[in-house]
């Protein structure tokens, strides 16, 4: 398997992440490298073997619904790259043609 | 390293538990304390570049809340006055948190990590943030946005990774006590390298709350120190359970301290990792693990060999599950909520800020994980990648449990060579993935494991590692081998092996 770099500009799309041509190139290669070696682990793990998410085994977990005090507004306004009449601004989310 | 003014030259060198004392019995202040070892970092550190935010002004605050609170003749915990350095990784108030990111220069976090809060609680003086490579995704600290690390033994090497910060200030005597994060050896790696002590607890041992998550199945908050008694003593004010951690263990946290001051390994069982040496480890590092387990089998402990064949299968395993669990972990930095925000000139849409700021705000190594693992989540691949993944996770889990039938611990090198030079393996990024061959078994399948110092590798003069791994709860059982091992050699070198590095002068 070869992993071009229209595949990773592809994978880059999905992740968000708006690479360059330059590092489009230096990326493929790289990452070919990296999935051919981790794909031995194809090599052991059988059908019958259950997957493993997670160390220890989880159990919903649940506390009392009592009112706890939350961060406030300004506090969290305040990180924020762009804020307009208390609330978040961010860019247009529709098209164009929407 | 020259310790060049001498006041301070006798303070830095003390352990924690006996400036801890000298605090308490008010032969030291902790203001004093505190300045000095500001006066270390101030020294040292544009040299070594541990800290990428030294926090003085509430550093002294803090310190003279303490000898107030000694001279009023309240009760302080055992750690009270003692100086730390943070991971900048966890979330501390009023101190920007950036791990290792331009995403996130200058964030101030709205809230304190359960482990910040608990250094806080406990009197702990935090002095500052220190580097690691972006979002703890290294073995070299190289990949902090804000420029890599040098490991106090030779500067023209790399700390470790990713917590290599936290290791080199700990081992230029910039601070006695630091916390790490370990997801795949990130307090193991660079605590071997680095020639001190570092523990990852059991996972669930100490809370995530407030930790950035790399991979949250992975991650776990740990001590670094200089001795295996002050790691003890730090690992017992962070770890227990937390309600704000959903995956936190509601159980009492082992007597690590007591197994600390024990170091009995009479009647023990060491289990030595067969599939963890040989082909592409150091000489130096064979030679002073193989002379480390002789040393433990001398004062008392049985050595059994034992094999975990699907050891070498948890390298490509990581690799597929971390990178997984981070694509999706990151996706939050959206540039909308905190954070950098690139190209909004009022036409760009959301989406497409967003993949513009992600492009400049994210490292080479970030974005090369963030594509393999939604390469590996992506459906087509899902079960050939992360579904097998997830098998070989449950087949190194089933090693361990088989060996730990038969042993209470397990030992293998830390890690297969020593520190290496900075830039030697930036461009090839599965040569430094190696770096963790040792340490990520114990990530995936959550049990406690450490590193203690095992001497120089006498072709190089760096510092070796032992890894130590227990059972899941049984992280006092690391303390007793790891305190066990350091009397013995210390005994033998005549004090501790960073003695060596302070008398030198390593540091120009």
């Amino acid at each position: 398997m070869a992993l071009t770099a229209e595949d990773v500009a592809n994978l880059a799309r999905l992740a968000r992440i708006e690479l360059t041509e330059a590092e489009l190139e230096v990326l493929a290669p790289q990452l070919d490298v990296i999935l051919e070696s981790v794909a031995r682990v194809s090599e052991v793990a059988a059908q019958d073997i259950p997957p493993t998410s997670h160390a220890l085994p989880l159990t919903n977990v649940f506390r009392e619904d009592e009112l706890r005090p939350s961060l406030s507004r300004d506090v969290v306004l305040a990180a924020a790259p762009a804020a307009e009449l208390m609330r978040f601004r961010v860019p247009r989310i529709l098209g164009e043609e929407a | 390293m020259t310790l060049r003014q001498p006041a301070n030259a006798e303070i830095i060198r003390h352990t924690a538990v006996d400036l801890a004392a000298k605090i308490k019995s008010r032969e030291l202040s902790a203001v004093e304390v505190t300045q000095a070892h500001l006066d270390r970092i101030a020294e040292v550190d544009e040299e070594i570049h541990a800290f990428l935010y030294v926090d003085a002004e509430r550093a002294r605050a803090s310190a003279a809340r303490v000898d107030a609170k000694v001279a009023a003749g309240n009760e302080v915990g055992p750690l009270a006055g003692v100086p730390l350095a943070l991971k900048d990784i966890l979330t501390y108030t009023g101190a920007p948190t950036t791990c290792g990111s331009k995403i996130l220069e200058g964030w101030l976090p709205p809230y304190d990590a359960t482990v910040t809060r608990r250094l806080l609680d406990h009197d702990l003086v935090i002095l500052g943030k220190t580097n690691l490579d972006e979002f703890a995704m290294g073995s070299s600290t190289e990949n902090s946005a804000y420029g890599p690390t040098r490991n106090p033994w030779d500067t023209d090497r790399i700390p470790g990774g990713s917590g290599g910060g936290s290791a080199a200030a700990v081992a230029a005597y910039q601070a006695p006590l630091a916390i790490g994060t370990d997801t795949g050896g990130s307090i193991r790696q660079p605590a071997a390298v680095t020639g001190t002590v570092g523990v990852k607890p059991t996972y669930g041992g100490s809370s995530r709350y407030g930790l950035v998550a790399l991979a949250s199945s992975l991650d776990q908050p740990g001590p670094c120190a200089r001795t295996v008694l002050d790691a003890a003593l730090l690992h017992e004010v962070i770890a227990g359970h937390d309600p704000c951690d959903s995956t936190s263990i509601d159980r009492p946290v082992p007597d690590v301290v007591a197994a600390a001051r024990s170091a009995d390994i009479t009647g023990m069982k060491i289990g030595v990792v067969s599939e963890l040496g040989g082909e592409g480890y150091a000489t130096g590092v064979e030679q002073r693990f193989h002379e480390a387990v002789e040393l433990l089998a001398s004062l008392g402990a049985e050595i059994i060999e034992v094999s975990c064949p699907h050891f070498v299968y948890a390298l490509p395993a990581y690799y597929l599950i971390l990178p997984a669990e981070c694509s999706s972990n990151l996706a939050k930095f959206d540039a909308m909520r905190y954070g950098l925000r690139v190209g909004d000139d009022g036409i760009a849409s959301a989406e497409q800020v967003m993949a513009m700021t992600r492009e400049a705000g994210f490292g080479a190594e970030v974005k090369r994980r963030i594509i393999i693992g939604t390469y590996a989540l992506s459906s087509g691949y899902y079960e050939a990648y992360y579904g097998q993944a997830q098998k070989v996770r449950t087949l190194i889990s089933r090693d361990f449990d088989k060996a730990f039938s038969q042993v209470d611990v397990l030992v293998s090198p830390s890690t297969p060579i020593t520190a290496f030079k900075i830039g030697e393996k930036v461009n090839d990024p599965l040569a430094m993935y190696m770096n963790d061959l040792c340490t990520i078994p114990s990530n995936l399948a959550g049990n406690a494991s450490a590193s203690f110092p095992a001497g120089l590798a006498p072709e190089d003069g760096l510092p070796v590692g032992l890894q130590v791994m227990a059972p899941p709860l049984a992280d006092d059982r690391l303390y007793r081998v790891g305190a066990a091992l350091e009397a013995t050699l210390e005994s033998d070198w005549g004090g501790p092996l960073l003695d060596q590095l302070a008398d030198r002068g390593a540091v120009r």
